[in-house]
């Protein structure tokens, strides 16, 4: 018979916050800038230069441990990881390892069996490493420390998930506390949420955990979801065959769909960790933890209760909205000017999830203002533009975030109210159409639709299609 | 010449009253450099030209009543470890034999705002890793009292440009004693601060935990007057405490009566020159006469000072080392054709013995497997020789004891035998151990002919009885004699 097993997954998350200033220096923390124009002589390792904490960093950090059920560590300190690299400039990471900032904490999610929790080990702060650049022409490699300093958390799981959509779950969970936090804006694809994936197979109803790997280079949910699928299946095969899974870290290939080995356990370096002399341990004071407590924002589920009771929309909408804490800032701002929940709700729901799929975007992303698309509400409800219009102008306004009033009255879409105008196309396009005038009188309703599309095309989308109906009828 | 054994006080005093200009002092330095650095090599960096320029400005800036400090047209000499913008600062390392800083330290920032003039930067063990500056990887600097014997170290070209007139006063280091030692072995006046008063950045660490900047000079006004215009809270080092009180030469009165000064015991053991504790005891004979209460008491665990010092500072330079890798400024080994080979024949290459032997042992003691019963261990002794002096601190306003077991080695001595070099430091680590603050002055001559050094230990930001104590010693002393070598 053959045997059964268990996955058994644990995650390390880095998130990399939003403070504006990296986490020892002044410098920015901005994406994109020209080669080391963010740096200093902190964030370069320049010899004599000292880190100072940035307050902001240890803030968010504590806000994501408490909105994560985790214990504040009230003196804390940073502690040196020594490795030599060069993207790395003093050649060691400033991180925590002995006394991280929060401990012991736990998310819910909802799985197929209901709700399970998955523990958090802990949460440590950390300094990111900047970036290499390797010439093949030249032969060279050149060093971008731009990203040098930026903020990281680590996030480290419990060993308490069992199956890729737990994984999921959990990073779709931990996504949303942070984003709602305003801590970070979690995006997979640029990197400002990593996973790394521990991953070991055991015998169901086996006490003892078996070997794990670590999987790294996951930058989406669906890479996630099919590395924990391969590792799964190469461990129980590598069992099955009486052989041994070796301690190591691997690669992901998602193109390929194959995981290599990077490194394992035998190479594993000594990294000489200790408290970093340079920084004096943190003391976290009642006071400062009640502070961040009363700014801690409306979460998910405190929303999706709200909404129910102040907007009165369906919960589905409520489900899809809430999903995004920028979805649910634009539908808040938007209503907040124009009063129309349903409405606004509609076009978060239509058009914006079409788009957002179309373009392989993240919500995150979202350009438009909620002022534009309030003046869109209000040209729908004037009747100033008629519906098939309205969709035209938020597609450029999802992509450009133009103001509807100006781009409506530039490009002449204004719905034309000259009766005499409609009338008179109308008067045409019963002339040119005799045959589905006479399917008309003979009693097929259906003609009429044709009649009210011959018309607005020769308005060219310009007419308010319930004058047109009115006239066409009364013509008749 | 008369203008340089004027103090830096006394010479402020006559360029503020236009008795002679900062140009004319800097000049005067420059002659005695021609003179003399042939023979003690105090300087890694002689800036001839960039200090010329610079007394001018100063001199216009004070003729013009913008410059009114008590150090302001002054020259100074600056440790080599010590950032200062554009102008080389080497660690006396072939690995930073070419590096120019963009911005300088901040207590040379101090320095300038209150119109000093940095002549040049001084030899110095190489990144303050000895006792005697015979580890420079520009030759040793040589003790202007008897030129073949060492100055001290590791700021120990502060100390010899000091007593051989080549600069007016100097900035040291402190990590286990190499402002004090120096001081002592050269016959000037040298202080190491309570942790936390003179702002680390711009320092190129050693030990973190137990560096500190301090002045060296020809008397304790100079030395009150420095540590006033160097001390700051700075934001940029973490570890840089704001103080209540910054008035130093508030504290230079004649009158230590009722002072209590304790003398451990334990100091005054096996290895220490009978003509040094003569000296240092008629010290505390003259302070007595003075008015204070002296007394001998028993310092726990002064035995496990030096292993604990080198515990804590070689891991700390283990780390704090590691950026000196070739990648992004100092040497870089030529035709290495991968990464490692780059680091490795880089930091081979760039580093000198005394340098790799304090980085592989630090590597040992932070190694997984070791931590706890090395460094760990050692952190645990640190807080209790802290504990000691706690206890001693709530008998006594001082403790007072000699600076080294010995005067000034011969060159060559030292090296030879690194383990004994270590324990010559018996008597300062402690202090940087527990971050507080010390202070060496002459006290007398041995038969050679060279200085001994007295030093006074306070309580953390206790600055001022230090200050006090001493300037009450050096006027009962009276002038001290000058090196016999140095030539005039």
């Amino acid at each position: 018979m053959a045997k059964e097993y268990e996955t058994v997954i644990g995650l390390e998350v880095h998130v990399e916050l939003a403070s504006k200033t990296k986490i020892f220096c002044g410098c920015s923390t901005a994406f994109g800038g020209a080669p080391n124009t963010h740096t200093c002589p902190v964030c370069t390792g320049m010899p004599g230069s000292l880190p100072v904490l940035n307050k902001q960093v240890l803030e968010y950090a504590i806000a994501v441990g408490l909105a994560t059920n985790c214990d504040i560590t009230r003196y804390c300190k940073f502690d040196r990881k020594n490795y030599f690299y060069p993207d790395n400039p003093q050649n060691y990471q400033i991180s925590q390892l002995y006394l991280p900032i929060c401990r012991n904490g736990y998310v819910e999610i909802e799985t197929e069996n209901g709700k399970k929790q998955v523990g958090i080990h802990e949460i440590h702060m950390e300094e990111d490493a900047g970036k290499l650049i390797h010439d093949e022409w030249e032969d060279c490699s050149l060093v971008d420390y731009n990203r040098s300093g930026v903020p990281l958390i680590e996030i480290v799981s419990e060993p308490d998930m069992r199956c890729a959509d737990e994984v999921i779950a959990y990073l779709e969970k931990l996504r949303l506390i942070i984003q709602y936090l305003g801590a970070s804006d979690c995006k997979l694809n640029e990197g400002s949420m990593r996973a790394d994936v521990n991953l070991s197979v055991r015998e169901v109803g086996a006490k003892e955990f078996g070997t794990r790997t670590e999987m790294k280079n996951l930058n989406s949910f669906r890479a996630i979801a099919r590395a924990i699928e391969g590792e799964k299946a190469r461990q129980i095969e590598i069992l099955e065959e009486g052989g041994k899974v070796i301690q190591e870290t691997r690669r992901w290939d998602d193109a390929k769909e194959y995981s290599y080995a990077m490194r394992s356990k035998e190479d594993a370096q000594d990294y000489r960790y200790f408290p970093d002399p340079d920084l004096t341990p943190i003391v976290v004071s009642d006071e400062m933890i009640d502070e961040i407590k009363a700014k801690q924002p409306e979460f998910r589920s405190e929303k999706m209760e709200r909404y129910k009771e102040q907007y009165g929309i369906p919960e589905y909408d409520i489900e899809i909205i809430t999903g995004s804490k920028r979805m649910a800032d634009l539908f808040e701002e938007t209503t907040a000017i124009c009063n129309q929940p349903k409405k606004v709700s509609n076009w978060l729901m239509v058009e914006t999830q079409r788009l957002l799929k179309e373009e392989s975007m993240d919500p995150e992303d979202i350009r438009f203002s909620p002022e534009n698309l309030a003046k869109l509400i209000a040209l729908t409800d004037s009747k100033a533009i008629n519906s098939s219009v309205a969709k035209e102008v938020f597609e450029v306004m999802f992509h450009e975030n133009i103001d509807p009033d100006a781009y409506v009255e530039e490009k002449g879409l204004k719905t034309v109210n000259d009766e005499g105008a409609l009338r008179s196309t109308i008067e045409q396009v019963i002339a040119d159409n005799p045959k589905s005038v006479e399917d008309y009188h003979n009693g097929k309703e259906k003609a009429i639709g044709f009649l009210v599309g011959q018309t607005m095309k020769a308005m060219k989308g310009k007419a308010d299609p319930a004058m047109i109906n009115t006239i066409l009828k009364e013509l008749l | 010449m008369e203008l340089l054994n004027l103090t830096a006080v006394k010479l402020a005093e006559k360029i503020k009253a236009g008795e002679v200009s900062a140009v004319d002092a800097v000049q005067a330095v420059l002659a005695q450099i021609e003179k003399t650095e042939e023979t003690y090599n105090c300087y890694v960096t002689i800036d001839r030209e960039g200090a010329l320029a610079e007394a001018e400005r100063v001199q216009r800036e004070i003729e013009a009543g913008n410059l009114t400090g008590p150090l302001a047209g002054v020259p100074v000499a600056i440790k080599d470890n010590m950032c200062t913008q554009g102008m080389l600062t080497t660690c006396s390392s072939k690995i930073l034999g070419n590096f120019i800083p963009t911005f300088s330290s901040e207590a040379v920032v101090n320095l300038q705002k209150a119109g000093a003039i940095i002549i040049g930067k001084t030899n110095m063990d190489e990144f303050a890793m000895g006792s005697t500056t015979e580890t420079s990887a520009f030759g040793a600097t040589r003790n202007p009292w008897n030129d073949a014997h060492v100055p001290g170290g590791s700021s120990g070209g502060s100390a010899a440009a000091v007593a051989a007139n080549e600069c007016f006063y100097a900035l040291g280091s402190d990590t286990g004693g190499s402002i004090r030692q120096p001081a002592g072995y050269c016959g000037v006046v040298g202080m190491k601060p309570t942790y936390g008063t003179v702002s680390r950045y711009g320092l190129i660490a050693y030990g973190s935990s137990l560096d500190q900047i301090g002045p060296l000079c020809k008397d304790v006004t100079d030395c009150a007057t420095i540590m006033e215009v160097i001390a700051s809270h700075d934001t940029k080092d973490s570890t840089s405490m704001p103080r209540e009180d910054y008035n130093f030469t508030e504290a230079l009165v004649d009158d230590v009566r009722g002072m209590k000064i304790g003398i451990p015991r334990d100091y005054f053991g096996e290895g220490l020159d009978p003509e040094v504790a003569a000296a240092v005891k008629a010290a505390a004979k003259v302070l007595e006469e003075k008015g204070a209460i002296v007394e001998e008491f028993d310092l726990d665990l002064v035995g496990y000072a030096i292993p604990t010092y080198y515990t804590i500072a070689a891991a700390e330079a283990s780390s704090n080392l590691e950026r000196f890798d070739g990648v992004k400024y100092g040497y870089r080994a030529e035709d290495a054709d991968e990464l490692h080979r780059m680091y490795k024949r880089t930091r081979s290459e760039g580093f000198g013995p005394e340098v790799k032997r304090r980085i592989m042992l630090g590597s040992f003691v932070l190694s997984s497997g070791y931590y706890d019963a090395y460094y760990l261990k050692a952190l645990k002794v640190k807080a209790l020789i802290k504990k000691a002096f706690d206890e001693a601190f709530a008998k006594y306003d001082i403790i007072l004891g000699p600076v080294a077991p010995t005067t000034a080695p011969k060159l060559g001595e030292s090296l030879s035998d690194p383990i004994k070099m270590y324990l010559g430091d018996i008597y300062t680590i402690s202090v940087n151990l527990a971050g507080l603050p010390g202070i060496c002055l002459p006290c007398g001559l041995d038969e050679k002919g060279l200085p001994i050094g007295l030093q006074l230990i306070g309580d953390c930001f206790a600055e001022k009885k230090l200050i006090q104590a001493a300037y009450t010693y050096e006027m009962a002393r009276g002038a001290f004699e000058k090196p016999a070598g140095r030539e005039e």
